[in-house]
């Protein structure tokens, strides 16, 4: 496989990480303690590398309802400056990717046709898959689809003090557009770094469960606004945060993570994403019979398996592809588990057989051959006090 | 890089052994494989008075990412073992060598063991 480096990798040298393969890409996987930076983000905030992401443009007059045929949420519905989770699915309903769709302003240069643009963030992994179906897809339509995933880094700052760190870097007038943008939108702010304003794309979203935002730049730049980022911050501000935390944190939260709980051979009801799926929306939509078929067979709901939370009653987690437990029989497979840092218990996620998935429920979970008592709660495990 | 105790020997699964005495060892692993496991949030350790034989499981070391075996490095009876670290698991990681040992042996035997040099060599750690 071929290894991919982001903008950032002598950022991330230089701050001692470590590294790991995912999706192809070398990343920080901790930069000291994955414990200490998941803890710093849920106190303080924690800086992400994500320019292993992909990011897509579609731009033209039926970007709209292009994507409305390409994903099954009703993209043409969101406002601009709003940004939407969606699904790309195949036609057999299976799930290609979830992914973020931010709608953006017109393009400066495109007259008065009604140009619509549209920026797609798919998974490291996912990107080119994604970038050449919604390529394929575009067939027929008046619509331009423009992959950027290599020349675009990502950063995010998550957690409690983010905010007040990225309004050290924008001007005091400017300090609006922060904070009255709302979680799941995204505006362009004019961020001081290398003593010249620069406009960039910033989303107030995340995979974390803090408040945070995404910072989309230039790969010529990223060096620059992390080392801006970084500078700005006190003593016990701000950390380095890998995905190891990444993952501990999207685990709390309750966030699928694609190949663990959404995968091609899944499907968008058990993963408990069923609202995600605009049946109603207007038009024809790939995968759109497939699912309609599953949705009636009572896909996640009456029938087949579901994603449920698990709560750990012992010290022991229960690990991705480990089974489920009714009494002895199988009745599910964990999808993601870890001992939770936030809580101090084990969570999963696993997905079981829809009648043993009501909160409350005693399962257990089969640790190489012992059975450790865990309950089915709710998702998320964790949620922050707003 | 991952620190190598120079006075102690290791097995080829990261597990440490040091001397105490007549036949009696102290095990524990090495930072080199918390360096690898990352934080640690559990430890099994075999019971006192049990048998451990070198090369077979005799416990578990869990971190927020994964669970590995841990490996008796030699062949013996357990004699005593560490509550701290089933306390606080995290000992392991900040001390590996010294407050985060797990488990001592009266030992009958020991399994192939390396000394700290060639431990180094072969897996990339500073003595």
């Amino acid at each position: 496989m071929t290894e991919n480096y982001t903008a950032l990798y002598e950022e991330h040298k230089k701050l001692g990480a470590s590294f790991t393969d995912f999706g192809g890409w070398q990343m920080p996987l901790k930069y000291s303690s994955e414990l200490a930076e998941h803890h710093a983000v849920r106190n303080a905030a924690g800086i992400f590398d994500l320019s292993h992401m992909g990011e897509v443009w579609v731009t033209g007059p039926d970007a709209a309802a292009f994507l409305d045929y390409a994903l099954v949420g009703r993209i043409s519905a969101m406002a601009v400056g709003k940004a939407k989770y969606s699904l790309l699915c195949n036609e057999d309903g299976g799930i290609i990717d979830d992914l973020i769709t931010y709608r953006r302003p017109a393009p400066a240069d495109a007259g008065s046709e009604g140009t619509d643009r549209f920026l797609v963030v798919p998974n490291a992994g996912n990107a080119t898959v994604v970038a050449a179906e919604l390529a394929q897809r575009a067939a027929g339509f008046d619509v331009e689809v423009d992959d950027v995933s290599a020349g675009t880094s990502l950063i995010a700052v998550q957690g409690p003090k983010a905010q007040e760190l990225l309004l050290r870097l924008v001007p005091a007038a400017q300090h609006s557009l922060i904070t009255e943008l709302k979680y799941y939108a995204a505006v362009e702010v004019p961020f001081l770094v290398g003593g010249a304003g620069q406009e960039l794309l910033l989303a107030r979203t995340g995979y974390t469960g803090e408040d945070g935002f995404e910072i989309f730049v230039d790969n010529d730049d990223a060096a620059a606004l992390w080392q801006a980022i970084v500078a700005i911050a006190d003593e016990g501000e701000l950390t380095p945060a890998g995905l190891a935390s990444r993952d501990s944190l999207r685990l709390e939260a309750g966030m699928p993570l694609y190949g663990n709980e959404l995968s091609l051979e899944g499907d968008p009801f058990a993963a408990g994403l069923g609202p995600v799926v605009a049946l109603s929306k207007e038009g024809d939509f790939v995968g759109k019979a497939a699912l309609a078929a599953k949705k009636e067979t009572g896909a996640g709901t009456s029938s087949g398996r579901k994603l449920v939370g698990l709560k750990g009653l012992g010290r022991r987690a229960g690990r991705g592809h480990y089974p489920v437990l009714k009494d002895g029989a199988v009745v599910g497979e964990v999808t993601s588990g870890q001992p939770s840092p936030t809580l101090g218990y084990p969570v999963a996620m696993a997905y079981v057989d829809v009648e043993h998935t009501e909160l409350g429920t005693a399962l257990d979970i089969d640790l190489r051959g012992k059975a450790e008592p865990f309950e089915v709660v709710a998702l998320p495990f964790y949620k922050r006090q707003k | 890089m991952a620190k190598v105790a120079p006075e102690l020997q290791y097995s080829d699964e990261h597990e440490w052994v040091a001397r105490e005495g007549g036949n009696l060892v102290s095990v524990g692993i090495s930072a080199v494989a918390t360096d690898a496991l990352g934080d640690i949030v559990y430890v099994e350790l075999p019971e006192v008075g049990s048998a451990v034989t070198a090369g077979e499981t005799c416990g578990e070391v869990e971190s927020t990412k994964s669970v590995s075996d841990l490996y008796a490095p030699v062949t013996g009876e357990v004699t005593e073992v560490n509550p701290a670290v089933v306390d606080d698991p995290a000992l392991v990681n900040n001390d590996p060598y010294g407050a985060g040992w797990l488990f001592k042996v009266a030992a009958e035997s020991d399994g192939p063991l390396l000394s700290a040099e060639d431990y180094a060599a072969k897996n990339g750690g500073e003595l």
